[in-house]
């Protein structure tokens, strides 16, 4: 294989692009957090920062590289980011990258599950819906959608949690974060509520596509074809219409998984549940900047991963992707 | 992300506004939809107006925690304060911030899906990379993000929303017109020597307004929900100013005794959300070519 064939292999170029995307947001972040008023120095210090000789203050710039031009700054930070070191919180007295290697999983965790009822709730409802247009069954379908993509999930979340806990007294989340692998039962207890309230509203989206995708390939040639041969109305469901309506399917999974990641803060918050979301949360107020910055990268690299992911994963599903 | 190839729709250019607003509002959708945000644009009015029947932010001790009646149409508060005029004014807080965050959206977004679609080349690459760059974040964590860079106040949150927002009218411009550039009347006014901006905005965009008028529709209800999620973590409009999403909030600790402290906010945010959802499917029905006779 040439240089050439490489260069212009299409998952190559989309692995590049991927590359590039995550150099763009790195400068990105690091632009953003340098234009946030004051600096690592007074936000980590708050009001002590104002008892700070201009000496003292000259010797801490140099102690934290604040001193060297901004591209210096940039690239030792993203060298840093590159040898794991994803610098250190001061309040939990804990590196950045042993934070996220807790949150991360329970985020990741939470993601999957929300992603199971949204399909399990979406795909059916979409077919529902579609398989009679404009008849009550596709109003009920288009209600339900509708209902998901309005209702905040704040809203949905703070009212579940006060009507059970005070009703039948559930509330499996006000008592510390159980993890996964020591205590499983608690644990998916715990991740129930958030993961239907983030599941009910990323069903919308999927059931909205997966109606109008499914109604686009009813009307193609080969469902009616498929028809006319005879092919039972089950199987023509299940291995002709949705297997052909699956690509856009599988897009709009691949991009609210990706949304999950950091998305869910609303939820992990109400939830007290110790996500990545709510690490940046955490960051934000306490003004620990190095911590927003390194996690929030954390993210962007998460979600531009997922995306690629969805789009091998489409190349697999539908052979049309892979000859264009 | 890989580039979202869209069949071209080109919306007829002729056609009155006042044929397609009847058409908008004979169905169901777009009926619900428009009568939904009309009332809440008048809580709005009326809340800029200063006519709302108690002053917002006024407490009222003796009369806290009333429930709803005659005289507190919603209840009031733990302060006292009337539930109905705070969610009036939350809603034109909503309203002020979501429409400058999507105005703002909707102009530089659709300029550059313009010029990245029409011009291609080097500005297609610069707007293509930052567009890919905006959109590796959550929609919500860039928001908050950016609220933290700026000091907070209305304006700042609506340009934080805005720069979450800008992305999507990007991509939505820049597919359309891609396939409008090699379309012969453009070629033909090209030909003619106008200046090729001349024939962008003349000759292009208007063949892509049906477009961005759906996403605006859309976009405004995300900006609420971004807006009042941002506000509900304590990181939207500073209180005391009132707003759906923290009011939200401090009525968690209220639910049990005094609901409408909740209920209200509550239903009027959804209203607020499905008012702009519904009017978006119907312009989408009237608008879009694509989709007539589909649903």
């Amino acid at each position: 294989m040439t240089f050439r064939t490489i260069a212009h292999n299409a998952v190559v170029r989309r692995i590049a692009g991927a590359l590039v995307t995550l150099l763009g947001v790195a400068v990105f972040v690091f632009i953003m957090l340098r234009a946030i008023p004051g600096n690592q120095i007074t936000a980590g210090l708050g009001t002590e920062a104002a008892a700070l000789t201009p000496a003292q203050q000259a010797a801490l710039e140099r102690y934290y590289g604040l001193d060297q031009p901004l591209f210096i700054q940039f690239f030792s930070w993203l060298g840093n980011i590159f040898t794991g070191n994803l610098g250190f919180s001061s309040r939990a007295q804990e590196s950045v990258l042993n934070l996220t290697a807790h949150s991360l999983p329970v985020t990741f965790e939470l993601a999957v599950l929300s992603i199971v009822l949204a399909l399990v709730i979406g795909i059916p409802l979409g077919m529902l819906s579609a398989s009679r247009p404009d008849s009550p069954r596709d109003a009920f379908g288009q209600f339900v959608g509708l209902a998901g993509l309005s209702i905040p999930a704040f809203l949905l979340a703070t009212t579940l949690l006060s009507v059970l806990a005070s009703s039948i007294g559930f509330n499996p989340n006000g008592q510390g974060h159980a993890s996964l692998f020591e205590n499983p039962a608690l644990n998916l207890q715990q991740m129930l509520l958030p993961a239907l309230v983030l599941g009910f509203g990323i069903a919308a989206p999927i059931m909205r596509t997966t109606r109008t995708a499914v109604l686009e390939v009813r009307s193609d040639d080969f469902i009616r074809t498929a028809r006319a041969k005879g092919v039972p109305p089950r199987r023509l469901q299940a291995r002709h219409v949705l297997r052909n309506a699956l690509v856009p399917i599988v897009t709009m999974t691949g991009l609210q998984f990706g949304y999950l990641l950091g998305g869910a803060v609303v939820v992990e918050q109400i939830f007290s549940i110790p996500g990545i979301g709510r690490q940046v949360l955490l960051g934000l107020q306490q003004k620990e900047y190095a911590l927003v910055q390194s996690t929030v990268l954390v993210i962007a690299l998460s979600f531009v991963i997922v995306n690629l992911l969805t789009d091998l994963l489409y190349r697999v599903i539908d052979p049309r992707v892979r000859a264009s | 992300m890989s580039e979202v190839t869209q069949a071209v729709s080109l919306p007829p250019s002729t056609g009155k506004i006042g044929h397609r607003f009847r058409a908008l509002l004979r169905s169901p959708s777009g009926l619900t939809g428009a009568i939904l945000i009309a009332v809440l644009l008048v809580l709005t009015v009326l809340s800029f107006l200063d006519l709302l029947p108690y002053g917002p932010l006024h407490q009222d001790p003796p009369s806290r925690l009333l429930a709803p009646s005659a005289d507190h149409l919603f209840g009031t508060d733990q302060f006292g304060r009337d539930v109905f005029s705070r969610v009036a004014a939350g809603v034109a807080n909503s309203a002020l911030i979501s429409i400058v965050a999507v105005a703002f959206a909707t102009v530089i977004g659709t300029f550059a899906g313009l010029v990245a679609g029409f011009f291609r080349g080097v500005s297609d690459g610069v707007i293509g990379g930052v567009t890919n760059v905006l959109f590796a974040f959550p929609p919500l964590l860039l928001a908050l993000a950016l609220v933290s860079v700026f000091d907070r106040n209305w304006l700042t949150i609506a340009i934080a929303i805005a720069i979450v927002y800008i992305p999507i009218f990007i991509r939505v411009t820049r597919g359309p017109v891609l396939s409008l550039r090699e379309i012969e009347y453009v070629k033909a006014a090209t030909s003619t020597g106008q200046s090729r901006m001349m024939v962008m905005f003349k000759h292009v965009l208007p063949n892509i307004t049906s477009i961005i008028i759906i996403q605006v529709t859309l976009s405004l209800s995300w900006a609420v929900l971004t807006e009042a999620s941002l506000s509900f973590l304590g990181l939207g409009t500073p209180p005391p100013a009132p707003s759906l999403g923290s009011m939200i909030f401090e009525a968690r600790s209220l639910v049990h005794v005094a609901p409408w402290t909740m209920v209200f906010p509550g239903l009027v945010v959804v209203a607020l959300v499905v008012g702009l959802n519904l009017l978006g499917d119907g312009l989408r029905d009237v608008l879009d070519p694509r989709n007539r006779g589909k649903r």
